[in-house]
C-alpha cells in the first residue's frame, strides 16, 4: 500500500499525464532529489527552482494567469510565512478583477508536528490559510485521499492550498489507490528513486497504470458512525483519534468521527447533522489555540447549534507559544497527542448533560 | 521602425493619445478632489513612454501575445492600447459598469483578459514575480509573446525586485521578460539619493548578465525607440531586459499627498515643441486637439454619474472562479450570515 508521499507522487505522475499539469516546481523538486519527502521524484515536469518561496508563489501565479496548470512546492510550510501577500494576490485575483481572471493553481507544502522538527519545522498553516479568501483548503490523512484530493486540486480553476502532515508522510494506507499494486515492494521498486547516487542519476520511474479518483473538495469523511459524540479533526491527530474511537467503541461507546479533508469551504452540514444528534462535540487539531480554525468551528456551534448541545463544546488545540521545542518533553505537551485526545474524549462523553 | 521614420499620422495619433491620457487623469484628480471617488493614483507625466509602450504591445489574449504587468501610473498604456478613457472614469467613481473590478479596486488598477493586462494591484513590487511565471510560460519553442512588467524606482528596493533578476536570469529558465523601471526619483516623500547606494537602477542587472540601458522617458522619440528596441530584444533572443526610464511626476504621489502640480518637465509641453519645430503640427493644431478631449473627457464623465453603483449583494460574487458557476459565488460564506442593509453612497451635485 503506498504511504501518503507515494500518492502524492502517483497523483502528480496522473496530473502531468493526464491533466495537463506542465510544471511541478519549488526547492529541490526536480532530480537528484525529488523533494526533501520524496513527493516529486520520477515526475517529468518537475524541477528545481531557486531558493525563493516569494519567488515560487510568483512563479506559480505568472503560470496560473498564462492558463497553465501547476504545482507549487514550499519545502516546510514553516517558510511559506514570507509569501502571504502573494497568497492573499493569488486568492484575490478572481474578486478583484470582477470575474475575469482564474488562479488555477496548487500550492503543496508539509505541516505539523510529530518528526521532532523543532522550531522551524514544526508549524501548522491551517489557522493561517482559513485566513486567506479565495482559496481552497485541503489536508489529507490517508493515502487515497492524498491521492483523490490532489486530482481534485489539479482541475480546480481556483488557487488550492494542499496541506500535508508531515508526520503522516510514510503512514501506509489501508486502501489501495486504482491501478496501484498490492505489494509494497513491488511499488517501491516502481517508483521509489534508488539511494546510490550513481543508480539514481540514469533512473527513471516505471509508473503503474493509475487511475482517476476524485475526492470532492468540501467533503468530510465520515470515518466512524457512533451517537455517543461527535468528534473532528484532520491531519496527523486524525489515525490517532481513530484508533482511540476503535478501541472505546469496544468498550460500548461509539463516537461520531469526522476526518474534515476540506478546511475551506469545510463541511459544515456533515457536522451540524452530526453535532445536533449528539449534543457533544470535540474539535481536534495542533495550530496554536488563539485564533485557531477550530475556534471558528466553535463559534458556530456556539451561534448555529446552542439549543442542540447537551455539553459545552470542546477545543484540543495546539499550545499558544511561539514554537515547538525539539526535546520530546517539550513537544510532547506544545501540541495533542494520544493521551490528552483520549483523556478530552471520555470527558466528553462522560459530561452530565 | 525607428522613432525618426514615425509617419506624420502616427505622431499626430502618439499626440492626442498622450492628451487624451493627460485630460483623463486631470479629470481623475478633479473628481477625487470634488470627493467622487475616495483615492486617486495615476501617471500624468508618464505619457511620453507609456503611449509608445502601449503602441508596441502585440496585444492578444495567451501566450503568443505579450503580457502586461502593469504599475499603477500606466493609464496611458491602455489607452494606446485601445482601453476606454470612460471605463478609468468608472472606476475612479467605483460605479457597477467599472469593467476592471466592478466598483472594488482603485482607480487605476486595471484588468482585462483579452489583452493580457493582468489585474493591477497596489502592492508594491509582486508583478515582478508574476510576470516571472508568465515569462516562463512563454519560453515555450516557436512563442512569439513577451512579458512586460513595470515598476517603479521606490519599489526595487523589494526583494521582488532581485528575485526577477536572479529567476529570469538563471540558466536553467531563462526568460523573455522586459523589467521596466520608471525613475522619477521618488517613492511617495521619500527621495532616491537617501535610499540607493546605487548609481542606476539598471546597473543591477548587469551582474546577471542582463542587457540593460537608461533612457530619457520625457522624450517621445527616445523612450520609442529604447522600447522598441528593448520589446525586439525579448522578443528575438528570448532573454530578459531591463529598461530604466526617467520620468516626471506631474501630480505628486497620489490624492494622499494632495496631487498639486509638480514643476517638473512636461513631457507633453516638449513633444508639442517639437511637432511645431518639426512642422508635423501648429500650435492651434495641438490646442485643438487639447480642446477635443476635454469635450470627449467631459461627457464620459457626465454619463458616468448616472450610472448605478454596485449592488452590495456582489460582494460574495466572483470569491470563485466563473467556472465554478453562479458567478463564482461564495454562497458557503455568505450562509454564515450577512446585513445587506446599508447607507446607499450619497448623490453627487
Ligand atoms: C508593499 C508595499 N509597501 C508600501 C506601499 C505603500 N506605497 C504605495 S506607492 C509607494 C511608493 C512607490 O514608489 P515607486 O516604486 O518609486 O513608484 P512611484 O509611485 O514613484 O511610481 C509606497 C511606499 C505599497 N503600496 N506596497
Ligand atoms: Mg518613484
Amino acid at each position: 500500500m503506498a504511504s501518503i508521499a507515494q500518492a502524492i507522487r502517483m497523483a502528480l505522475h496522473y496530473g502531468e499525464t493526464h491533466l495537463e499539469v506542465s510544471d511541478i516546481f519549488g526547492e529541490d523538486v526536480g532530480p537528484p532529489l525529488g523533494g526533501a519527502f520524496t513527493v516529486t521524484q520520477g515526475l517529468t515536469k518537475s524541477w528545481n527552482s531557486p531558493l525563493d518561496e516569494r519567488g515560487i508563489i510568483g512563479m506559480a501565479s505568472g503560470l496560473g494567469l498564462a492558463g497553465k496548470r501547476c504545482v507549487a512546492e514550499i519545502q516546510f510550510c514553516d517558510y511559506i510565512f514570507n509569501t502571504i501577500d502573494l497568497l492573499k494576490l493569488a486568492g484575490n485575483t478572481a474578486w478583484c478583477s470582477n470575474g475575469e481572471f482564474n488562479m488555477p493553481i496548487v500550492v503543496m507544502t508539509p505541516v505539523g508536528s510529530g518528526i521532532h522538527g523543532s522550531v522551524y519545522h514544526s508549524h501548522s498553516f491551517d489557522a493561517w490559510a482559513a485566513r486567506i479568501p479565495g482559496w481552497k483548503i485541503v489536508i489529507p490523512s490517508t493515502s487515497l485521499d492524498a491521492y483523490g484530493l490532489m486530482l481534485s486540486a489539479i482541475v480546480d480553476p481556483n488557487p488550492v492550498m494542499y496541506l500535508i502532515p508531515k508526520a503522516l508522510m510514510r503512514t501506509k494506507g489501508e486502501e489501495l489507490i486504482p491501478g496501484e499494486p498490492a505489494s509494497d515492494k513491488e511499488l517501491r521498486d516502481l517508483i521509489d528513486a534508488p539511494v546510490d547516487a550513481k543508480a539514481r542519476a540514469t533512473w527513471k520511474a516505471r509508473w503503474p497504470a493509475l487511475k482517476e479518483h476524485y475526492v470532492p473538495i468540501g467533503k468530510a469523511k465520515h470515518v466512524r458512525q457512533g451517537n455517543a459524540a461527535t468528534v473532528v479533526s484532520y491531519g496527523r491527530t486524525m489515525p490517532i483519534i481513530t484508533q482511540i474511537a476503535n478501541r472505546l467503541a469496544d468498550q460500548g461507546i461509539d463516537y461520531d468521527v469526522f476526518d474534515l479533508r476540506t478546511i475551506y469551504p469545510y463541511d459544515w452540514e456533515a457536522l451540524k447533522a452530526s453535532i445536533e444528534r449528539t449534543g457533544r462535540v470535540l474539535f481536534v487539531n495542533e495550530d496554536t489555540e488563539v485564533a485557531n480554525f477550530g475556534e471558528h468551528l466553535m463559534r458556530r456551534t456556539c451561534e448555529e447549534l446552542f439549543y442542540s448541545l447537551k455539553v459545552r463544546p470542546r477545543l484540543l488545540a495546539g499550545k499558544q507559544i511561539p514554537g515547538i521545542g525539539i526535546s520530546p518533553s517539550l513537544e510532547d505537551v506544545s501540541v495533542p497527542q494520544a493521551n490528552h485526545i483520549e483523556k478530552e474524549m471520555l470527558e466528553l462523553v462522560h459530561e452530565p448533560a | 521602425m525607428a522613432a525618426k521614420q514615425l509617419t506624420k499620422e502616427k505622431l499626430r495619433e502618439i499626440h492626442s493619445l498622450m492628451v487624451e491620457g493627460r485630460i483623463l487623469e486631470e479629470r481623475l484628480i478633479k473628481m477625487n478632489k470634488a470627493g467622487e471617488g475616495y483615492f486617486w493614483i495615476g501617471g500624468p507625466g508618464e505619457e511620453a513612454f507609456a503611449v509608445p509602450f502601449g503602441m508596441l504591445v502585440h496585444k492578444g489574449q495567451g501566450i503568443q501575445s505579450d503580457f502586461l504587468h502593469l504599475h499603477y501610473r500606466a493609464s496611458a498604456t491602455v489607452l494606446a492600447m485601445g482601453g476606454n478613457s470612460i471605463d478609468a472614469i468608472r472606476q475612479m467613481r467605483s460605479v457597477s459598469t467599472d469593467p476592471y473590478s466592478g466598483g472594488r479596486n482603485f482607480v487605476n488598477h486595471y484588468a482585462i483578459k483579452r489583452w493580457n493586462i493582468v489585474p493591477v494591484f497596489s502592492c508594491i513590487e509582486p508583478q515582478y514575480l508574476q510576470a516571472l511565471g508568465t515569462a516562463h510560460a512563454q519560453r515555450e519553442k516557436g512563442c512569439k509573446g513577451i512579458t512586460v512588467v513595470t515598476g517603479g524606482d521606490a519599489g526595487t528596493a523589494e526583494g521582488d525586485f532581485a528575485s526577477a533578476l536572479v529567476w529570469s536570469s538563471r540558466p536553467a529558465g531563462i526568460s523573455p521578460m522586459l523589467m521596466i523601471v520608471t525613475n522619477n526619483r521618488f517613492g511617495i516623500s521619500t527621495p532616491w539619493d537617501g535610499q540607493h547606494g546605487e548609481k542606476n537602477v539598471a546597473d543591477r542587472g548587469k551582474a546577471f548578465g542582463i542587457q540593460t540601458v537608461i533612457a530619457n522617458g520625457n522624450d517621445v522619440f527616445e523612450a520609442w525607440d529604447a522600447l522598441e528596441t528593448a520589446m525586439e530584444y525579448v522578443r528575438k533572443e528570448r532573454k530578459p531586459y531591463l529598461l530604466e526610464l526617467s520620468v516626471s511626476r506631474l501630480y505628486g504621489h497620489s490624492s494622499a499627498s494632495g496631487a498639486p502640480r509638480w514643476n517638473e518637465p512636461d513631457c507633453i509641453e516638449l513633444f508639442e515643441e517639437k511637432l511645431i519645430k518639426q512642422k508635423v503640427m501648429t500650435k492651434e493644431e495641438c490646442q485643438a486637439v487639447h480642446d477635443k478631449m476635454l469635450t470627449k473627457i467631459t461627457e464620459a464623465y457626465k454619463q458616468v454619474q448616472l450610472e448605478p453603483f454596485p449592488d452590495p449583494t456582489s460582494i460574495y460574487d466572483h470569491v470563485w472562479s466563473k467556472e465554478d458557476g453562479n458567478n463564482g459565488r461564495d454562497t458557503f460564506a455568505e450562509q454564515m450570515g450577512v446585513d445587506f442593509t446599508h447607507n446607499p453612497p450619497q448623490a453627487h451635485h
